[in-house]
């Protein structure tokens, strides 16, 4: 028990690096270590979470070193909830990955797995850390994991890929300097540590700096419009077994360490400002581009790509307006687009996988064909566009109460105008499964997919409305605990 | 006042590099020059921190025999040049998963220009 918080990085480390010696025994094996390594992991964040649940903030010193000197695991209420959103999509990951994986080599599967395993321990290990280098080195593990597992999609992901890996690591240089720029003047790199003698210099122009470096860095990663140019082609060209866990979760880490950057190691507010206003009008951008550009789109995947854009704006909105009621809009739409961004990336994989097509018009009379899919897919939609009682109605909720409470109208009105696109681009999906004619040929498999895919694009589905049915809940026993006091 | 000079220079320079390799990153057209620029990105960077803990007239934090009341300021900090450590280690990483992909792209479209690349994409 008083290990669990380094389990939560450990379980799928160790497994990452064990998983290459199961796979000699066959695919299998690599498959089974993968599941272990993500159910691990979510056991341990599940523990984790409801021990800070219970007012207890769960620190670990990693090696038996005490912070400031060593690395500190934090465990309180906001990185236990990332925690267990990781890993639970990461388990549905895996199960998803199945039908896939069943026709590879035993030596492709375990790369995968292993692959897979260590993207894990880096996203993982971004939400727990206490330390900001710690930080830098997780963000660099999740990425490089990344950049192999996507570019297995075929010639033009590579292509994507490497335009990523360019970007990415210039994101990550860029956050180095401003952790350079801050252990400078504080001489120390624990967060907590750092928070408690930032206040002495926070007049220093230096801090300006190195918060303008570190906004920059986590901006571009978590893909916030002007800085989200690698992102449409990676995603687009993705495998299907890993692009559901990447879109869902990986810019939300970015997003999420943004936020425990901005609201715990510089203290609520007192922060500088300009930087924050700055970032408020770029996800203004990025909430009307993201909308427009996913409008312009014929490949499905691409759109759900630009809207991933549009999305990530909404919840840097609410870091930028930073008032409690912004901060719970922007903590819940991290929960909700993951677990909705999922569930529409695995539907879409999941046709392409099972017939082959992947452009708007192609899914024409998609939902005769795989009806539980395809209700899935129009639940999430739904949350997306943010109806009620979707999940995603609730987050843009509070985000325009947020807006509107502040003043900055302009925002409110972004939020507004690119849910009527949403609506639009999603509504021109939807009408082609339900209301159009059949146009695929009858030759090609057309039975709804099998059990290992379509369990977790159901599960999502489930969850999207769950959470927005017992909002309220969920809101303040897991949201509210996790903002900064 | 000379050393403190000096220790401007070597800011200017770190920062110099840093501009240096964004610029090669995106201006260069060849995807290996700009993996070049990527690194020389990264290097600025690791310059950055080995300043930050350099002092003139100290010594590695070693405490000399005999030495019985150590005096701080007579000593470097290690602590950003184990950082870079670090830092060294994810670069080379990060070039080798490059590399790996800029051969799989030749083999593709047997070029490495960003330009003709485009044009074979399409």
């Amino acid at each position: 028990m008083e290990h669990t918080p380094i389990l939560i990085v450990l379980v799928p480390l160790t497994s990452a690096l064990l998983i290459p010696f199961l796979a000699m025994g066959g695919g299998r094996f690599a498959r089974a270590g993968l599941l272990f390594a993500t159910a691990g992991s979510l056991l341990s964040s599940i523990l984790a979470l409801r021990a800070s649940l219970e007012g207890e903030v769960l620190s670990y010193h990693v090696g038996g070193w005490p912070p400031p000197w060593g690395i500190e695991i934090v465990i309180d209420p906001l990185s236990g909830v990332m925690a267990t959103l990781v890993s639970f999509l990461a388990v549905l990951a895996a199960f998803y990955s199945g039908p896939y994986l069943s026709g590879w080599t035993a030596r492709r599967t375990g790369t995968f797995c292993s692959l897979f395993a260590l993207l894990v321990t880096g996203l993982q290990g971004i939400v727990v850390t206490g330390d900001l280098f710690n930080l830098y080195v997780f963000l660099e593990i999740s990425s490089i994991s990344a950049y192999a597992l996507l570019s297995s999609g075929g010639s033009k992901s590579v292509v994507a890929v490497f335009r990523y890996l360019l970007i990415g690591t210039v994101a990550a240089s860029f956050y180095l300097i401003g952790v350079g720029y801050l252990y400078a003047m504080t001489g120390t790199l624990n967060m907590a540590d750092m928070a408690a003698r930032l206040p002495e210099t926070s007049d220093s122009p230096v801090i300006v700096v190195a918060v303008s470096f570190i906004v920059i860095g986590l901006a571009i990663k978590a893909a916030l419009f002007p800085l989200h140019g690698w992102l449409p082609d990676t995603y687009t060209y993705a495998p299907g077994p890993v692009i559901g866990f990447v879109a869902a979760v990986m810019t939300k880490v970015s997003a999420y360490a943004l936020y425990r950057i901005l609201f715990y190691v510089f203290v609520a507010g007192t922060g500088p400002r300009e930087p924050l206003l700055l970032l408020g009008w770029a996800s203004v951008i990025a909430v009307v581009a993201g909308s427009l550009m996913a409008l312009a789109q014929k490949d499905v995947q691409r759109m759900l790509a630009y809207s991933s854009i549009g999305q990530m704006g909404y919840i840097m909105l609410g870091i930028a307006i930073g008032t409690p009621l912004a901060l719970t809009g922007a903590l819940l739409h991290v929960v909700n687009h993951a677990v909705m961004k999922g569930c529409l990336f695995m539907v879409v994989n999941g046709v392409q996988w099972r017939l082959g097509v992947f452009r708007v018009r192609d899914f024409a009379g998609m939902g005769r064909r795989l009806p539980l899919t395809m209700a899935a897919f129009t639940v999430a939609a739904l949350s997306m566009i943010g109806l009620p009682p979707t999940a995603g109605f609730f987050s843009k909720y509070y985000l325009a109460l947020a807006a509107l409470e502040s003043g900055y109208i302009p925002f409110l009105a972004a939020l507004i105008l690119s849910s009527l696109l949403g609506a639009v681009y999603f509504f021109r999906v939807l009408e082609k499964v339900y209301l159009s004619p059949e146009n695929v040929e009858k030759t090609r498999d057309t039975s709804e997919l099998p059990l290992p895919m379509l369990a977790p694009i159901l599960t999502l589905a489930v969850l999207v409305l769950l959470l927005g049915v017992f909002n309220q809940t969920v809101v303040t026993e897991l949201i509210q605990p996790g903002l900064p006091s | 006042m000379e050393a403190e000079t000096l220790s401007v220079v070597n800011y200017w320079l770190a920062a110099s590099l840093f501009l240096i390799g964004l610029y090669g990153i995106l201006a260069r057209p060849h995807l290996v020059r700009k993996l070049m620029a990527m690194n020389i990105l990264q290097v600025a960077v690791i310059v950055f921190f080995i300043i930050l803990g350099y002092k003139s007239d100290a010594t590695p934090p070693i405490v000399r025999q005999g030495d019985e009341t150590p005096i701080a300021r007579n000593y470097i900090n290690p602590l950003p040049h184990t950082l870079m450590l670090t830092a060294i280690v994810v670069s080379v990483s990060t070039t080798g998963v490059a590399l790996a992909l800029l051969i799989r792209i030749h083999r593709r479209f047997g070029t490495l220009d960003e330009s003709e690349l485009i044009e074979k994409l399409k």
